[in-house]
C-alpha cells in the first residue's frame, strides 16, 4: 500500500492567481482551431470509395421468440450490397464472454440477436447498401415472424416464480448477487437511539445521450485479416477483449481508430456487438462498411444508464445526529444484456459510506436482467446512484428527526484531519475538506438569506426550497474490484500509456493511449510536457485521438471513470521526464559534460553554467536520428520514450469485499434552490452553487467546464430526463422530442467554487474528475422535499422528479410518507 | 413501383452555392440537406444529432436565414445560397465570435458548435448587442451535452460586448 503523506491544508484557489509553470494555467486549448471551423474529423466523417451503409432491422417486441428470417426481398432491390442474419451471427462468432459467475455468465450475448429477441428495438439483422435511405428502406423489406412472449419491465418482480426469464439458459434472471457486509450493523442498530425506516427509493434510468450518435466505418484487409475501425469506441482496450474472441481472432487483428469524438459520458463502451456486425460485413461483402445509430436506436437500443432499486432501508441514529450507518436492499436493473453492468454490483462500493464516517454498512446486492435496452456505465457510473442513497438517508432522517441538513452533514463528514481515511470496506480516501466545500456552497447561495426568501417566495404563493449534494468522485480504478464480482477474472490495477519523442526538426511528438472526447487531453498533455522539456506547450504536437497503431495503449487504455488527469497525465510525465533524461545525456555527450551539468530551458539543452554552451532541440533530434556516427555504442539514447504508469493498488481481500478500489476520491458539494408552484408542481431552479475539488487543477478552465456539463446533466436527470417504458415494454422517450434534456433557456444561473486538496497518492497531486454532477440530482431531490415541507411533509423517493411527479407529492404527501417510519428507543 | 402510372421523379439535378461555390449534382428526391451537404458535398463541419430537428447540430444560414438543414430536402435548395461554418473564417483568420468561443472555452468535444456558432453568428446579424436572454433565447435550439450552455452563453456575450 501507499505511503501514506500528512495531506496539506487544501488551497481555496482565487481566480487569477499566478501559477508557476505551464501546468495549472489556462492556456488556448489545442482542439478548438479545428473545431470552430468544422475542421474535426468525426468517424462520420470519413469516407472510402464504394462503402456500403449499415441499417438494423430491429426487433418491434421486448420480447419474442425469433421463428424466422428471411432476407431474400431486401437482396432483390438494385443497390443492396448484403445482409446479416443471426443464424450466420451464431456460426461465425462465440458469444461474448461474460464478466458474472452463473447465473449471469450462462447469458449468452450475440452481434445480433439469436432465437430470441429481447428487447424493444434489439438488433435482429442487418442491412448493407449504397446509402443510408437505400439501407433504411430495404431493411423494411426484410421479413421476421416473431412470437410474441410476456416481457419483464419491473425488476422488483424479476425474481417471482411466474416472472418470465429471459435467459433460458441462465434459468434465472439474475445476473449476480452478493452480501456487503462491513463493521457491524446489528451493534450498531442495538447502540442507536432511533432507527429510521425507509420501505423503497428508486434511482431512475436516464443517459448522458451524447449529441453525435455511436458508429463506425469499418475496413477488412483480406490479406492480412485485420479489421481497421475509425469509430467513436472511448474503451477500446476493453472493447477489443471483448471484440477478438468472439471473432476467433486475436487483439492485433483489431485496429481501433479515433480522432474527434462527440462526446460519450460512458454511453460509448458497449458498442462490441454492433462493431462485430460491422466487422462480419465488411468482411463478408470485401467491402468498406459505415454505420451511423440513428437517434431513436441510441434511445432504444445503445446503453442506458442503470437503473436501481433501493428497499427496506434502515438508518440507526444516536440522538445527536451521529448516523452509525445503513443496511439496504439494493436491486439493479441491468437491461437485456449484463454486459459491462456486472461491475456496477462493485464498484458503487468506492464510495460505501458517501462522504460520511458511518462505520457499519450491510448492502444485500442482485441484479437482474428485464426486456428493456441493456446499459452501461453512464457519467457517475453506479457511485451516482448509491451516493444518491447516502443523501436521501442523510435528508430523510434530518426531515423526520427535526435535524438541520446542514449541521447533520458536518457532524457526519469525514474531517480534513482524518485524511487518508480509510472507509470501512478499505478504500483510503485521499484527501478533501468536505464541511470546507459545504461553506463555500452556502456562502455562494446566500444561505444566512434563505429564511427571508423563503417567506419573499411565499408571498408570492410559491415554495422555496434549499438542497444540499455532496458527492465524491472516485477515479482512477482499481480493476481487482472485478475479482469481487468473479475471482476467475484476471483483471487487477491499472495502467495508462503515453509516448513523447523528439523527432529530426526538432518536433516532440506526443502519443497518447487515452480515448478524449472533448476533455482536452491534448492541451493539458502538452503543458505537463511542456513544463519538463522547458519549452512552450506550441512547440507539442500531441496527436489527436488514439490508434492502437500508434503503440501507445495498453489493457486499460480509454477515457472512462475519472482518471486522464492521473493516468493519462501520469504517463505522459513518465514519458516526458525519460526523454528529459535522455536528451540531457545525449547534450552532455556532445558537449563534453555531465548529464547534470544540463539544463533544458527555451527549447535547448544548455550547459547550466554556461548557457551559451546550448544546443537547440533540433540539433538534438537530427544528431541522434539522422547524423549518429561516432556517437559512443552504449549510450542508451533513443529519444523515444514510452512510459506505463500503473497506479499502487494491491488485490483486495475477496472474502471480506475489502481493498482500496479507486487511487483517487474527489469532491463535490452542491446546493440549490427552488421555487415551487404549488397549484401545478412546476418549479424553478433559482440560485445554484457547485463545489469542486479535484486536487491540483492541470488547466482550471477545463475543470470548470467539466462542473459546468456534468452539472447540466445532472439537473437534466432531476428534472425531465427519463427512460420510462409501458407494460409491453416500448420505451416512451425514444428521441430528442419527447427526452427532454436541458436547452439554453432551461439551465439556472450557476456559480462555482473550488479548492485543491491535492492528492498525497498521484504524480501530479491532480484527482481524476469529471462525473461528479450527481450531485446536482441529490441537491434537487433535498430542495424540493425542503420546498415542500410545509405542504405535508412528502418524502423525495425518486432520483427523477418532472412536475406531475411533484404534483403528486403536493396532491398525496401522505402516500410518499407511508414508506418512512422512525423506530425510537 | 406500380405499372401504369406516370413515371415518378425519383432525382433531380439541384444547384447550391455554398460559402461562395457553386456545386450542381444529381440528388436523391428523399436525400435531406445535412445528408446532401455531407455525403455529396464532402462538407462534413455540419453535423447531425437527431434526426428530428431538435438538436441544431445542422444549422446552416440559408438565404440569410438560420435553417436547420435536416429539415430540408437537398431539392427544397436548389438556387439557394448557402453558408456553412466552413465559410466563417476568412483564410487563417477566424471570426470574433470562433475567437471567444476558445477563448471562453464555450466548446468541449466540438460536436454542437458548427450549429451553435451559425445560430449565433444570425443571431449577431440581426441583433448586435444581445442581452443574456436574448442569446439564450436564440440558441435554445441548439442542444449541447458537454458545458452547461454557461461558457456559449458568456462567449457570445462577449463578442456582443466589445463589438
Amino acid at each position: 500500500m501507499t505511503e501514506t503523506v500528512a495531506p496539506p491544508q487544501p488551497k481555496v484557489v482565487e481566480p487569477g492567481q499566478p501559477q508557476k509553470g505551464w501546468a495549472g494555467q489556462n492556456v488556448p486549448r489545442k482542439e478548438d482551431k479545428r473545431l470552430v471551423q468544422g475542421e474535426g474529423v468525426f468517424f462520420d466523417d470519413i469516407k472510402r470509395h464504394e462503402m456500403g451503409y449499415v441499417h438494423f432491422v430491429r426487433s418491434p417486441y421486448a420480447h419474442a421468440r425469433i421463428k424466422s428470417v428471411d432476407v431474400s426481398k431486401a437482396l432483390d432491390v438494385p443497390g443492396v450490397y448484403g445482409t446479416l442474419t443471426g443464424d450466420e451471427v451464431a456460426i461465425l462468432t462465440d458469444p461474448f464472454f461474460e464478466l458474472s459467475v452463473p447465473p449471469g455468465a450462462h447469458m449468452k450475448d450475440y452481434a445480433l440477436a439469436v432465437g430470441k429477441a429481447r428487447f424493444a428495438g434489439e438488433p435482429v439483422a442487418a442491412v448493407v447498401a449504397s446509402s443510408r435511405e437505400l439501407a433504411r428502406d430495404a431493411s423494411e423489406l426484410v421479413e421476421v415472424e416473431y412470437e410474441p412472449l410476456e416481457p419483464l419491465v419491473d425488476a422488483r418482480v424479476a425474481q417471482e416464480g411466474d416472472a418470465p426469464i429471459l435467459h433460458d439458459e441462465a434459468g434465472s434472471n439474475v445476473v449476480w448477487d452478493g452480501t456487503f457486509d462491513w463493521g457491524d450493523y446489528d451493534a450498531a442498530a442495538a447502540e442507536a437511539d432511533h432507527v429510521v425506516k425507509i420501505k423503497e427509493l428508486h434511482f431512475d434510468r436516464f443517459s448522458s445521450t451524447p449529441l453525435e450518435c455511436s458508429g463506425c466505418l469499418i475496413e477488412y484487409n483480406k490479406g492480412t485479416g485485420q479489421w481497421t475501425m475509425y469509430c467513436n469506441h472511448q474503451m477500446p482496450g476493453v472493447g477489443a477483449i471483448w471484440m477478438a474472441p468472439a471473432l476467433r481472432v486475436g487483439l492485433d487483428k483489431l485496429r481501433f481508430v479515433t480522432q474527434d469524438i462527440g462526446g460519450a459520458f460512458g454511453n460509448k463502451i458497449c458498442l462490441h456487438p454492433y462493431f462485430v456486425a460491422c466487422c462480419l460485413l465488411a468482411r463478408k461483402l470485401n467491402r468498406a462498411v459505415q454505420w451511423t445509430e440513428w437517434r431513436t436506436d441510441q434511445h432504444t437500443a445503445n446503453a442506458h444508464g442503470n437503473e436501481r432499486w433501493f428497499q427496506d432501508i434502515e438508518v440507526p441514529v444516536k440522538a445527536d445526529g451521529t448516523m452509525l450507518g445503513f443496511k439496504v436492499r439494493a436491486t439493479d436493473d441491468c437491461g437485456a444484456f449484463p454486459r459491462y453492468e456486472p461491475l456496477g454490483c462493485i464498484i458503487w462500493a468506492q464510495v460505501t459510506p458517501g462522504c460520511y464516517r458511518w462505520r457499519n454498512i450491510r448492502v444485500d446486492f442482485t441484479q437482474v436482467t428485464t426486456n428493456k435496452s441493456p446499459v452501461s456505465p453512464n457519467r457517475g457510473y453506479s457511485r451516482m446512484q448509491h451516493l444518491w442513497l447516502t443523501e436521501r438517508i442523510i435528508d430523510i432522517v434530518a426531515s423526520e428527526l427535526g435535524l438541520d441538513p446542514v449541521e447533520v452533514r458536518k457532524r457526519n463528514y469525514v474531517k480534513h484531519d482524518e485524511f487518508p481515511y480509510e472507509t470501512p470496506n478499505g478504500c483510503i480516501y485521499d484527501s478533501g475538506d468536505y464541511a470546507r466545500c459545504l461553506d463555500i456552497a452556502l456562502e455562494l447561495i446566500d444561505y444566512p438569506s434563505i429564511e427571508q426568501k423563503r417567506r419573499d417566495a411565499e408571498s408570492r404563493g410559491r415554495l422555496l426550497g434549499v438542497g444540499i449534494g455532496s458527492t465524491l468522485d472516485s477515479g482512477t480504478n482499481n480493476f481487482g474490484q472485478s475479482m469481487i464480482l468473479n475471482p476467475d477474472l484476471q483483471f487487477s490495477g491499472n495502467n495508462e500509456v503515453a509516448t513523447v519523442k523528439l523527432d529530426i526538426f526538432g518536433e516532440i511528438v506526443v502519443t497518447l493511449g487515452t480515448v478524449p472526447q472533448g476533455q482536452g487531453h491534448e492541451t493539458t498533455a502538452s503543458q505537463v510536457v511542456a513544463d519538463i522539456l522547458g519549452c512552450s506547450p506550441d512547440d507539442i504536437n500531441v496527436r489527436p485521438g488514439h490508434d492502437s497503431y500508434w503503440n501507445s495503449h495498453a489493457g486499460f487504455s480509454g477515457t472512462y471513470a475519472s482518471q486522464f488527469a492521473v493516468t493519462g497525465l501520469g504517463a505522459v510525465k513518465g514519458a516526458a521526464d525519460m526523454l528529459a533524461g535522455e536528451m540531457k545525456k545525449l547534450a552532455s555527450v556532445v558537449l563534453g559534460c555531465s548529464a547534470d551539468d544540463i539544463e533544458l530551458a527555451e527549447g535547448q539543452a544548455r550547459m547550466k553554467a554556461n548557457p551559451e554552451a546550448a544546443l537547440p532541440f533540433m540539433a538534438l533530434g537530427a544528431i541522434l536520428n539522422a547524423n549518429n556516427a561516432g556517437l559512443p555504442e552504449d549510450l542508451g539514447v533513443t529519444l523515444n520514450c514510452r512510459y506505463v504508469y500503473r497506479p499502487p493498488f494491491e488485490k483486495p481481500d475477496l472474502e471480506r469485499k475489502y481493498g482500496n478500489l479507486t487511487l483517487t476520491y474527489a469532491t463535490q458539494i452542491h446546493a440549490a434552490v427552488v421555487e415551487v408552484d404549488p397549484d401545478t408542481g412546476v418549479y424553478e431552479i433559482v440560485d445554484y452553487a457547485a463545489v469542486d475539488d479535484c486536487g491540483k487543477r492541470i488547466h482550471p478552465q477545463i475543470v470548470e467546464g467539466q462542473v459546468h456539463g456534468a452539472t447540466a446533466q445532472a439537473l437534466g436527470a432531476a428534472t425531465h430526463e427519463t427512460f420510462p417504458y409501458d407494460a409491453d415494454g416500448n420505451l416512451l422517450t425514444p428521441n430528442f422530442y419527447d427526452y427532454h434534456v436541458p436547452h439554453a433557456l432551461d439551465m439556472p444561473p450557476m456559480k462555482n467554487g473550488f479548492i485543491e486538496s491535492e492528492s498525497p497518492f498521484t504524480p501530479l497531486g491532480a484527482k481524476g474528475m469529471g462525473e461528479g454532477g450527481g450531485a446536482g440530482i441529490h441537491a434537487i431531490c433535498a430542495a424540493l422535499q425542503d420546498a415542500l415541507r410545509a405542504r405535508g411533509k412528502p418524502v423525495v423517493t425518486d432520483s427523477c422528479n418532472p412536475y406531475h411527479r411533484v404534483w403528486a407529492l403536493l396532491q398525496e404527501p401522505e402516500a410518499s410518507r407511508a414508506g418512512v417510519e422512525v423506530v425510537s428507543r | 413501383m406500380e405499372a401504369g402510372t406516370a413515371e415518378v421523379v425519383r432525382s433531380k439535378t439541384v444547384s447550391v452555392t455554398v460559402n461562395g461555390t457553386t456545386y450542381e449534382r444529381e440528388v436523391d428526391a428523399r436525400r435531406l440537406l445535412i445528408h446532401f451537404l455531407r455525403d455529396d458535398l464532402d462538407l462534413t463541419g455540419s453535423h447531425v444529432g437527431c434526426d428530428t430537428g431538435n438538436c441544431g447540430a445542422c444549422s446552416v444560414i440559408l438565404d440569410g436565414t438560420l435553417i436547420k438543414s435536416c429539415m430540408m430536402l437537398a431539392v427544397q435548395a436548389d438556387g439557394a445560397t448557402i453558408e456553412t461554418v466552413e465559410g466563417l473564417a476568412e483564410g487563417e483568420e477566424l471570426t470574433e465570435l470562433q475567437k471567444s468561443f476558445s477563448a471562453h472555452h464555450a466548446l468541449q468535444c466540438g460536436y454542437c458548435t458548427p450549429g451553435m456558432l451559425m445560430s449565433a453568428t444570425a443571431l449577431l446579424r440581426s441583433n448586435a448587442h444581445p442581452t443574456e436572454a436574448e442569446i439564450r433565447k436564440a440558441i435554445q435550439g441548439n442542444i449541447c451535452r458537454c458545458t452547461g450552455y454557461v461558457n456559449i452563453v458568456e462567449a457570445i456575450k462577449s463578442v456582443g460586448e466589445t463589438s
